[in-house]
């Protein structure tokens, strides 16, 4: 038997707005609330709502901070100025994905981060047993406390900012400030999955109701709607922005997952960098690349990809995209196969479907540029 | 409360049939569209192509799940709706009209009285449609 799934704060909003409930990661989530598509497109044309409180914030503190962050994930963490949020990978000594993440500098001496939900217990055992050896660096896992929301869109910016008590305006891409939003303690964070411009809300469990329902209240003249897992899919997928357990792995190697520019071998030792440091100069095998149909048929999870009928490579993510209305998606490619405008086929249902390397991101991003 | 119009039989599997003097027309219910949620993708027969009772005739894909579509009866298809190689949502905003799938010649008259009423059909969706 399957343990009981977990429910975020917000679990009886989504039932009471009719929302389709389905297991993720461990969690009863809400899949979609009207429908996929058009909550896709209220992300990209309004203002989305996202309930993303199942993902698990783990912080650590102390002298030693700064070293368990630099020994456990790939990416320079001594760059961080407080502030500043980091896109990282854990690795695993064979240089394979335990997880992807956000690594927030809270404090000189204290971080946060942000982790996917299916992976806490996991992330949680690999980070706390990795750094055993790490003085004077305290972890407290803080996701049963926390609730985040995610606020995407071209309204995002005003409407967060009709309900905070500070500029967010001012806050730079990959940035956050702390600050109340609808009386909430928040921290109010530029990052997002949607390549919206956008805010993701760390609020505590017990406020994250009051803020969702303020969000909602506000936004509704800008078209603010709730967004479901199935949107945030679509939203992700058009931006091949990687989801775990999809395209990447234990199997993955951050390299070919094409996460290179969070590799920072430079900053010195870290967990999977020999192993990393070999694959590159070895040469990667595959590449994780964007695919689009030529062939009207949609590629999914798993489905083989095939040059003139031999076999190199997978489908990692695939479905169509509401926004450049095509059938697109992710796939592990042999390395001489990765070039933009290569034909290959995708095996779906025992034939072969033309589809080709497409240019990604599929639709372009709208964040906010660096100042 | 999905609609099950009283003229028509259906499948288990959600698809309904609808006779019209010689031949059956075919298509998914709205209880069906309903769960599936938005139909992206339809991968049907050819005309000429035969399909037969219960066994699969084609594909129906949503945004998130690829779904198998079976024939009421067995037959001959004379004719597909081509609009939904373009228009699959059309599966969606009218799944008994313009979303039908195919027209089908049946090679057997004793297979409709196998297919279920509305009233069992209704009954079957009510427990969770399986």
């Amino acid at each position: 038997m399957s343990p009981p799934l977990k429910r975020t704060p917000l679990y009886h909003e989504h039932v009471a707005a009719g929302a389709r409930m389905v297991p993720f990661g461990g969690w009863e989530m809400p899949v979609q609330y009207t429908g996929i598509i058009e909550e896709h497109r209220a992300a990209r044309g309004a203002v989305g709502l996202f309930d993303v409180s199942h993902m698990g914030e783990f912080e650590v503190e102390g002298p030693g901070a700064l070293a368990a962050l630099q020994h456990l994930t790939t990416n320079d963490v001594a760059a961080l100025e407080v502030g500043q949020v980091q896109y990282s990978v854990l690795c695993y000594p064979s240089g394979t994905i335990v997880d992807d993440l956000t690594v927030y500098r809270l404090a000189d001496e204290r971080y946060m981060i942000t982790v996917n939900a299916g992976n806490i217990d996991k992330d949680w055992a690999h980070v706390t047993t990795s750094t055993a050896h790490v003085k004077d660096a305290r972890w407290r896992n803080a996701s049963e406390g926390t609730g985040l929301i995610a606020v995407q869109g071209p309204k995002a910016e005003a409407l967060v900012g009709r309900l905070a008590d500070c500029d967010v305006a001012a806050i730079g891409y990959y940035h956050f400030v702390r600050g109340r939003v609808a009386e909430v303690e928040t921290v109010i964070s530029r990052t997002g999955y949607t390549g919206e411009d956008g805010f993701e809300l760390y609020a505590p469990a017990d406020g994250t109701v009051k803020l969702w329902k303020a969000l909602l209240a506000a936004g509704r003249a800008d078209g603010a709607t709730p967004v479901g897992l199935g949107a945030r899919d679509t939203l992700r997928l058009e931006m091949k922005y990687a989801l775990y357990g999809n395209d990447i792995d234990e199997t993955t190697n951050a390299l070919e997952a094409g996460l290179g520019w969070v590799v920072k071998p430079a900053k010195g030792e870290f967990i999977g960098r020999e192993a990393l440091e070999k694959s590159r100069a070895e040469g990667l095998r595959r590449r994780l690349v964007g695919i689009e149909m030529v062939d009207r048929a949609v590629a999914r999870h798993g489905y083989p990809v095939q040059k003139d009928s031999r076999a190199v490579g997978v489908v990692t993510s695939g479905s169509y995209g509401p926004s450049v209305d095509r059938y697109i998606g992710i796939a592990y490619v042999e390395t001489p196969l990765a070039a933009v405008g290569t034909p290959l086929e995708v095996e779906i249902r025992g034939q072969g479907k033309a589809a080709r390397v497409a240019r990604t991101p599929f639709y372009p991003p709208k964040v906010k540029k660096p100042a | 409360m999905a609609n099950v119009p009283k003229d028509l039989r259906y499948t288990r599997e959600h698809e309904w049939a609808k006779q019209e003097g010689d031949r059956v027309r075919v298509g998914i219910t709205d209880y069906a569209q309903s769960e599936l949620g938005d139909v992206v993708f339809v991968e049907l027969p050819k005309v000429g192509a035969k399909v037969t009772a219960a066994k699969n005739f084609g594909v129906v894909e949503s945004v998130k799940a690829v779904s198998d579509l079976f024939a009421p009866i067995s037959g001959e298809i004379v004719e597909v709706n081509a609009e939904l190689g373009q228009k699959p949502e059309t599966v969606n905003q009218d799944p008994y009209g313009r979303g039908w799938m195919l027209v089908v010649k049946p090679s057997s008259k004793g297979e409709w009285d196998h297919l279920l009423t509305a009233q069992q059909y209704e009954a079957l969706i009510a427990q969770g449609g399986h």
